[in-house]
């Protein structure tokens, strides 16, 4: 490509070829980039992850940012696996690049999460955590997955289904999100089974299926003939040892089609959605977005029966169907204890 | 349940031979570095790479005994790194181990994203199953726990033997422990430090990446990122507390994983939900580093572990 380029006499450096030619392939951009600035432009919005897209947490907000996207929202980016030690170096790049919309999680970096967010206030923040929304940072937002309407609704199949009333829940840490689902399940497993006795772990881990598979063995040995999974290897138990389990975020029945019975699912479409209609019109403040993954915003839903169809009394079903009702209409809404959950 | 019932009961005894499975692999190949006077510090980076090389290879259609070979394999080329930056090069084994540590974790994330781009929910494969020897495994208690298990187990309790007779009945053997003894006097020999060094790096990080295969294709079946979760650093305790012998080391595995078995246990027991689930998780680590203290008193450590040999240097 140098032949097209004339040679100067006493030559041209490699290094300052180089930077004409950058220099002029920066130009060409801002001419080409003119007329797409004239549309309607997608927010760019950056999804900030510390594990990997693939976590079930995390895997959530990421389809509903692909999905986002797809309709031409917002232009999106992540970055996964990112250490909390990192987070909020690549909170500052991506706010340096100009991204009006960052996602993510602040639950192990909320001092400094909110520290970034106060030094780019044209920015919006919109992270998981396990505090509230601050007036003071008037561009730090927070969400949880607030689906324990879901996860009552599942507790209350888990109490139908279960022959022993022995019910084993094992978690990663005893964080708020996780202690108010396991409570609501809970709940639910009273609804229907009034005498059931719970046993409650956590694996001090969030990413250590052998562990979670151990747990569950133990508790199976212990009686417990249904599970809560809230961790990876918990439901891979159940189906070794014939026991049935509960699903929790997403939906895992394909998985384990004889095992899995009834999964609370969040979808975090209604909380993105909410903020990007924010950003777009300017109005995105420091808000408590939790709401939106409540039930009645559809953030929360029991996933199909599928293969456990027929399977569940049908007493069970008109409960969940009567609730479901109650819940959607206000006339009942369910206990949000982010205690830690103890056996019992 | 209290905690002598639970004792007595085999499947207790399972999941601790079970837990113990990749931590036999991974301490053994330690041990094998150590005996030859290089401390890997790469060791939870090694399992991560293994762990996932020889899932990803089964994943890809090869049978699980090749997706072990492939997993050695991975664990070797990762050995010669470490070995070639410790030993002919001589530089400090902490930076180097910690240094393949973060090499290891890394290219192995970056591979599995180039593997798995766009996946909802990690794959899985058909792990290795549990195969009942005959007769023995009707033994009570002994038994299911000995001998109803993967056979990757049986393969890390074999480890054991050959490793131990390598070690104490061969010449090669011999050469090993007197390259982590007295470097000078192998050189003396006629033998060469370097290969005998790199060789034992190379095979004992084939052992550590094994025993990360054990978590994805008999502990579970499918690979997670974090999920080698802190086992190679109790690997290089459980070295000392085996006082660089296999069949200790062996001891040492089991008495730690029994340990972990039990607190899962009494979680569960009226004495356990009165107390935080913290104090559980931390008791093996507690109680092994009582039992390190007490056992290692009176351990012999290779004499020229850490040292680096130069050629002709006095």
């Amino acid at each position: 490509m140098m032949t097209d380029v004339p040679t100067p006499k006493h030559g041209m450096t490699r290094r300052r070829f180089m930077t004409t030619a950058a220099a002029l392939a920066l130009t060409a951009g801002f001419v080409w980039g003119t007329p797409q600035a004239m549309a309607a432009e997608p927010i760019k919005c950056a999804g900030i992850y510390t594990v990997p897209v693939e976590q079930q947490w995390v895997s959530r907000l990421h389809k509903a940012a692909t999905a986002a996207a797809e309709r031409g929202d917002v232009d999106y980016t992540y970055s996964e696996n990112v250490s909390n030690t990192d987070y909020a170096r690549v909170m500052r790049e991506y706010a340096e690049d100009g991204y009006q919309l960052i996602i993510g999680e602040a639950f192990a970096v909320e001092q400094e999460a909110r520290e970034v967010a106060a030094e780019y206030p044209e920015i919006a923040f919109l992270l998981g955590s396990s505090f509230k929304e601050d007036g003071a940072l008037p561009n730090f937002a927070v969400f949880d997955n607030y689906i324990q309407d879901a996860s009552y609704l599942t507790g209350i199949i888990a109490g139908s289904m279960t022959q022993t009333g022995n019910v084993g829940l094992i978690g990663g840490f005893p964080i708020p999100e996780v202690n108010r689902l396991m409570h609501a399940f809970m709940a639910g497993v009273r609804e229907t089974r009034p005498d059931a006795s719970f046993q409650v772990s956590f694996i001090g881990s969030w990413f250590d299926p052998p562990a979670a598979k151990e747990t569950a063995f133990a508790m199976i040995e212990n009686g417990a003939d249904m599970l809560y999974a809230e961790r990876f290897g918990v439901s891979d138990a159940a189906v070794e040892k014939g026991v049935l389990a509960i699903g929790n975020v997403i939906d895992t029945q394909a998985q384990y089609p004889d095992t899995v019975v009834a999964s609370a699912i969040w979808n975090f479409e209604p909380t993105l959605n909410m903020a990007i209609s924010q950003v777009r019109s300017g109005t995105f403040e420091a808000a408590d977005y939790g709401i939106y993954s409540y039930m009645k915003e559809g953030g929360a839903e029991l996933a199909p029966l599928g293969t456990f169809k027929g399977k569940v009394p049908q007493e069970a079903i008109d409960l969940v169907e009567a609730r479901t009702g109650e819940i959607m209409s206000g006339a009942f809404t369910v206990e949000i204890n982010d205690e830690e959950p103890k056996s019992q | 349940m209290d905690i002598l019932e639970i004792l007595m009961t085999a499947s207790f005894w399972t999941a601790a031979i079970r837990i113990a499975s990749p931590l036999i692999f991974a301490t053994l190949g330690e041990l094998i570095c150590e005996r030859a006077g290089i401390l890997n510090l790469g060791i939870e980076g090694i399992m991560v790479a293994g762990a996932f090389a020889g899932w990803m290879a089964v994943y890809s259609g090869l049978g699980l005994w090749p997706g072990v070979l492939v997993a050695f394999a991975v664990g070797m080329g990762f050995g010669l790194i470490h070995s070639i930056l410790t030993v002919p090069f001589g530089l400090s084994q902490h930076v180097v181990g910690l240094g393949v540590t973060l090499l290891a974790t890394s290219s192995t994330y970056y591979a599995y994203r180039l593997a798995l781009p766009e996946v909802t929910s990690p794959p899985s494969i058909t792990p290795f199953q549990p195969y009942e020897i005959p007769v023995l495994s009707d033994v009570p208690l002994i038994g299911p726990a000995l001998f109803a298990q993967t056979p990757l187990t049986y393969l890390a309790f074999i480890m054991v033997a050959i490793v131990a007779i390598v070690l104490y009945r061969t010449p090669l053997g011999l050469a090993v422990r007197a390259a982590g003894e007295n470097p000078q006097a192998v050189a003396a020999q006629g033998l060469s430090v370097a290969a005998i060094r790199m060789g034992a790096v190379m095979i004992g990080s084939g052992l550590m990446a094994v025993g990360g295969a054990f978590l994805t294709m008999s502990a579970f079946n499918s690979f997670f990122f974090e999920m080698v979760n802190g086992r190679g650093w109790i690997c290089i305790a459980l070295v000392v507390f085996g006082a660089w012998k296999p069949g200790k080391a062996l001891l040492g595995a089991i008495l730690f994983a029994a340990f972990d078995a039990l607190q899962i246990r009494i979680q569960q027991t009226p004495l356990g939900a009165g107390i935080p689930y913290q104090i559980f998780l931390m008791m093996p680590y507690i109680l092994s580093i009582l039992a390190l203290v007490v056992m290692s008193r009176r351990a012999e450590v290779p004499a020229a572990l850490m040292v680096p040999f130069n050629k002709g240097e006095r």
